[in-house]
């Protein structure tokens, strides 16, 4: 008997508010999040726009000492467990805590935390040999970002394994696939699962405009992120977090839980190409949607709307677009696309997450996020992009997918847990 | 952010030199031949490679080299043309 | 709210389905230790109880309360790491290319031997590569961002040795990365194990790690956990009396894990053992009075093993090396395997703590053991503290071994078991 994982809770921390309510009103309305960067003085760079998050940690709940120990991406994280789990109305206190396991994605762990205890012990980087002397008892916890998914477990009283899961900005897909099996394989019976992140700072900003990944359009910042829009020009960064609740099928029935989705199909590639670069034919991709569907065991037309990685470069637009048409064939030009990173940035280990969060709202509330700012689409890229304007679809099935460094590629199937029987 | 403002020409021995120290070279390349028509693709530098030795030029002859020059010069030549005809403006 | 019927697109079921009967099996190791370069190197040296600590080099620790470190000895990056490969690397990733060359080479695989999506990676990490950051942190707030190295934009994150043992061996199946601290090294062994189960032929994993500089160490030094002892001889004393901390140290171990029908099929030269057993748990939060996950770890992974106690011939601890540590993983091995049952070792008194290389080296080390018949010593240690009722193994010892323990446990609550069986 295969044991099946479907999402009973969601809590999210987004640009553009707190909370998934807030988040699936931005996203639904097209609003965008992205503005210039407030959180330092970003004028020394050549991209100085993203999508922060208005994050007060004692409105949200945290307590003094949580908001001193934690990092900011882990205050999303644990603010967003709590959330996630009144959703669910699990009582985990009825259950067997070793069945309940925490897989949290992370591209980047707690680098604000670490950048600003950087500058205080190198004072300033003045020093090499960095002054222990003014290290605060929190730094190891922010130097092993694993440090984040024991916070998010003791917060949901998880004693099953626990992991970060950091495949670079593929890291939110892969935490919820690494999720999903251990319920498969009898593990948990529960996952605390999702992603993080909180990138926003100096150094994140200086690696990526080294490479021209991050877009240099300053003067426009709400309409900064283009993707698919011939007059793209790179990613906006973003942060934020999403936490799921996921069940095992009939345990979740037997109690009566409200079901999203089934997580129905899972699957990670490597292009094994380049660290940073991808190959326009998006082979390993499709490779991913492929195996993806053989576990949801699915055929390509199933698919009703793809949540696409959409981050806004060139690039990745063209390489998405051909895994698409390798893996769907001609109804590819049927199914509905959109990129929400167009309004909530790209939060590299977290998006993945926050993207699978937006696909199973749209198939609860049968409504498709837009890609906003696509006014001008490119005449190479000839899918149905949903520009501007939320659409009212119902769906059955939803495919996610994402690239990151490193090379992986991975894609992950939502489905309606009563489709059929297997 | 550099003070130096040299005016000297960059020459492809220049530019070997840093190649090598920022990007590395490439087995089987003789980054000694004669390279500068050579696509910096056929050389075993991709776009980050080329990125990477920008800035080296740019911090160590203190001058600012357009974004596009990544895209647009695909051999040493081509490059060097850019550094030295003054489209590269003093930082 | 009910669902239009899907049913044209459902496919039917898989004829088989690839399960969890699939024996996982390890067919090359290869090892960067402080004291041994290379699977023999270090385990001649293991073996005779040679340690690989001493006052660090790589920075100078003299301002630091702690000042040993395990800094593995003789490497040359230029012989083993391509040029181009060389701007964009840490050390830590130079090590985890170079030992992942090395177990491929071990395990007799060439290129073409299995198809492209049957080969994945899965390794741990802990910090990432630290050194490479803190390079260009450095560079970005004492000289401006103009001076950040492009290749700082993955070079130092925590998913860089699988990406780049990847696309090394074009290797383009399922992979990942699992950060659990001290824990990963048994955690990416597991889960390599899980690919296995799923059908892929074969997944390179372990961990190689480094974080011998100083925004390395001051972090660690933060923890509280490192010993301030000075003599190398001295500072990392697991189980004893003397406990005083632990010592970082750099380095690790990759391991090939292999479906056995595969390698069978393809030749595979040697079978180190069998990946019998895994399992993971997390500690409950500090002050809820519940007992920490550790021992039920390592119940999970026997029965995951169809084993029981008894069956243990040797366990490779985890060894935190402070006294409330200690005597924590002594507990739980008292509880089950009853006053001294079993012999306990830890060979990682010789090369320190390799935060996410430490597990995987352990395990690399117990197949060592086990293909070898010699338990190997825990270095330094005249006795265990006589409050720990082990059989802590100071002298490398000949026993017949069929199945190891090794225990793992990570900074911030962390608990990974992993059963390990001879081939045959």
């Amino acid at each position: 008997m295969v044991r099946r994982v479907v999402i009973t809770g969601l809590g999210v921390v987004a640009p553009g508010g707190v909370g998934v309510k807030e988040y699936w009103e931005l996203l639904t309305a097209g609003r965008t999040a992205t503005r210039t960067i407030s959180f330092y003085d970003a004028s020394p760079f050549r991209s100085r726009v993203a999508a922060e998050c208005d994050f007060d940690p004692a409105a949200a709940g945290l307590s003094p000492q949580e908001i001193r120990r934690l990092d900011r991406a882990a205050q999303f994280a644990v603010v967003s467990t709590r959330e996630a789990l009144a959703d669910s109305g699990l009582d985990v206190s009825a259950l067997d805590p070793s069945r309940i396991g925490t897989s949290l994605g992370s591209a980047v762990g707690c680098t604000t935390s670490l950048e600003r205890e950087y500058v205080v012990v190198s004072d300033g980087g003045r020093k090499w040999n960095v002054d222990h002397e003014y290290a605060v008892p929190e730094l190891y916890r922010h130097f092993v970002p694993s440090s984040m998914a024991a916070e998010v477990g003791q917060e949901a009283g998880a004693e099953g394994p626990a992991a970060v899961v950091s495949t670079g900005c593929t890291s939110g897909l892969d935490s919820l696939g690494h999720a999903v099996e251990l319920i498969r394989e009898g593990t948990c019976d529960v996952m605390i699962a999702g992603a993080t992140e909180a990138p926003i700072s100096p150094i994140t900003s200086a690696c990526f405009d080294a490479i021209h990944a991050t877009t240099p359009r300053n003067d426009t910042p709400e309409s900064a992120c283009r993707p698919f829009d011939r007059t793209r020009s790179g990613l906006v960064l973003g942060e934020g977090a999403a936490i799921l609740v996921l069940e095992e099928l009939e345990s979740a029935r037997r109690r009566g839980a409200h079901i999203y989705a089934e997580i129905a199909g899972f699957a990670a590639r490597c292009n094994a190409y380049h660290m940073t670069g991808l190959k326009p034919d998006g082979r390993e991709m499709a490779e991913a949607i492929d195996a993806a569907l053989d576990e949801a065991r699915l055929n390509p037309t199933a698919i009703d709307y793809i949540n696409a990685h959409g981050s806004g470069t060139k690039m990745n637009d063209r390489h998405e677009t051909g895994a698409f048409k390798r893996s769907l064939g001609d109804h590819a030009y049927a199914t509905p696309v959109s990129s929400i990173k167009s309004m909530i940035g790209h939060s590299l280990g977290a998006i993945g997450s926050l993207e699978i969060a937006a696909c199973a709202l749209a198939m609860e509330h049968g409504v498709l996020p837009p890609t906003a700012n696509l006014h001008e689409p490119d005449p190479e890229l000839d899918l149905d992009y949903i520009p501007l304007t939320a659409r009212e679809r119902k769906t059955d099935t939803v495919l996610s997918v994402g690239s990151g460094f490193g090379g992986f590629q991975s894609a992950m199937l939502l489905a309606r847990p009563e489709r059929s029987a297997r | 952010m550099s003070t130096t403002t040299t005016k000297t020409e960059v020459t492809l021995a220049d530019l070997t030199r840093m190649l090598r120290e920022s990007a590395g070279e490439e087995e089987g390349v003789d980054l000694d031949g004669d390279v500068r028509d050579t696509p910096f693709i056929d050389l075993g530098y991709d776009s980050l490679a080329l990125l990477q030795v920008i800035g080296q030029i740019q911090r160590e002859y203190g001058i600012a080299i357009p974004d596009d020059a990544v895209v647009d010069a695909e051999t040493p030549g081509a490059l060097l043309d850019l550094v030295n005809s003054g489209q590269a403006s003093p930082a | 709210m009910t669902a239009t019927p899907t049913a044209p697109a459902v496919r039917p079921a898989a004829a088989t389905v690839p399960g969890a009967r699939t024996t996982a099996v390890v067919t090359g190791l290869g090892i960067a230790a402080p004291n041994g370069l290379g699977t023999e190197d270090y385990w001649r040296a293991t073996l005779a109880g040679e340690s690989g600590l001493g006052r660090v080099t790589r920075f100078d620790p003299s301002q630091y309360p702690s000042t040993v470190g395990g800094e593995v000895p003789g490497y040359v990056a230029e012989e083993h790491i391509p040029s181009r490969l060389m701007p964009q690397t840490d050390h830590m990733t130079r090590l985890a290319l170079t030992a992942a060359d090395w177990a491929v080479a071990d395990a007799g695989i060439v290129p073409g031997d299995l198809p492209e999506y049957g080969m994945g990676v899965v390794t741990a990490a802990s910090g990432g590569a630290v050194e490479f950051g803190q390079r260009e942190l450095q560079n970005l707030w004492s000289q401006g961002k103009e001076y950040v190295s492009a290749y700082q934009s993955f070079a130092w994150f925590y998913a860089v040795n699988t990406g780049q043992i990847s696309i090394r061996h074009k290797m383009r199946g399922p992979s990942g990365v699992l950060l659990t601290e001290q824990a990963g090294g048994v955690d990416s062994i597991g889960h390599a194990r899980r690919h296995v189960r799923k059908g892929v032929p074969m997944v390179v994993t372990g961990g190689v790690d480094a974080a011998l500089c100083p925004w390395g160490w001051v972090p660690q030094i933060a923890s509280g956990l490192m010993s301030t002892v000075s003599d190398p001889s001295r500072a990392y004393l697991p189980f004893s009396a003397e406990a005083s901390g632990y010592v970082p140290g750099e380095g690790g171990a990759i391991l090939i894990v292999e479906d056995a029908e595969s390698a069978r099929e393809r030749g595979a030269e040697h079978v180190y053992g069998t990946v019998a057993g895994y399992a993971a748990g997390l500690d409950p939060a500090p002050g809820s009075g519940r007992p920490p996950a550790l021992r039920r770890a390592a119940e999970n992974a026997l029965a995951d093993a169809g084993l029981t106690p008894s069956d243990v011939d040797v366990v490779f601890a985890d060894a935190a090396g402070t006294p409330e540590l200690d005597r924590a993983e002594a507990k739980a091995l008292e509880e089950l395997f009853g006053a001294r049952g079993v012999p306990v070792t830890a060979p990682k008194s010789m090369t320190g703590r390799l935060l996410a290389g430490g597990a995987a080296l352990d395990a690399a080390t117990a197949l060592l053991a086990l293909r070898d018949g010699v338990i190997p010593p825990t270095a330094g240690v005249a006795e265990a503290d006589p409050g720990h009722r082990i059989d802590l193994v100071t002298g490398a010892r000949e026993a017949d071994l069929r199945t190891a323990l090794v225990l793992a446990r990570g900074h911030g609550g962390f608990n990974a078991a992993l059963v390990l069986r001879r081939a045959h």
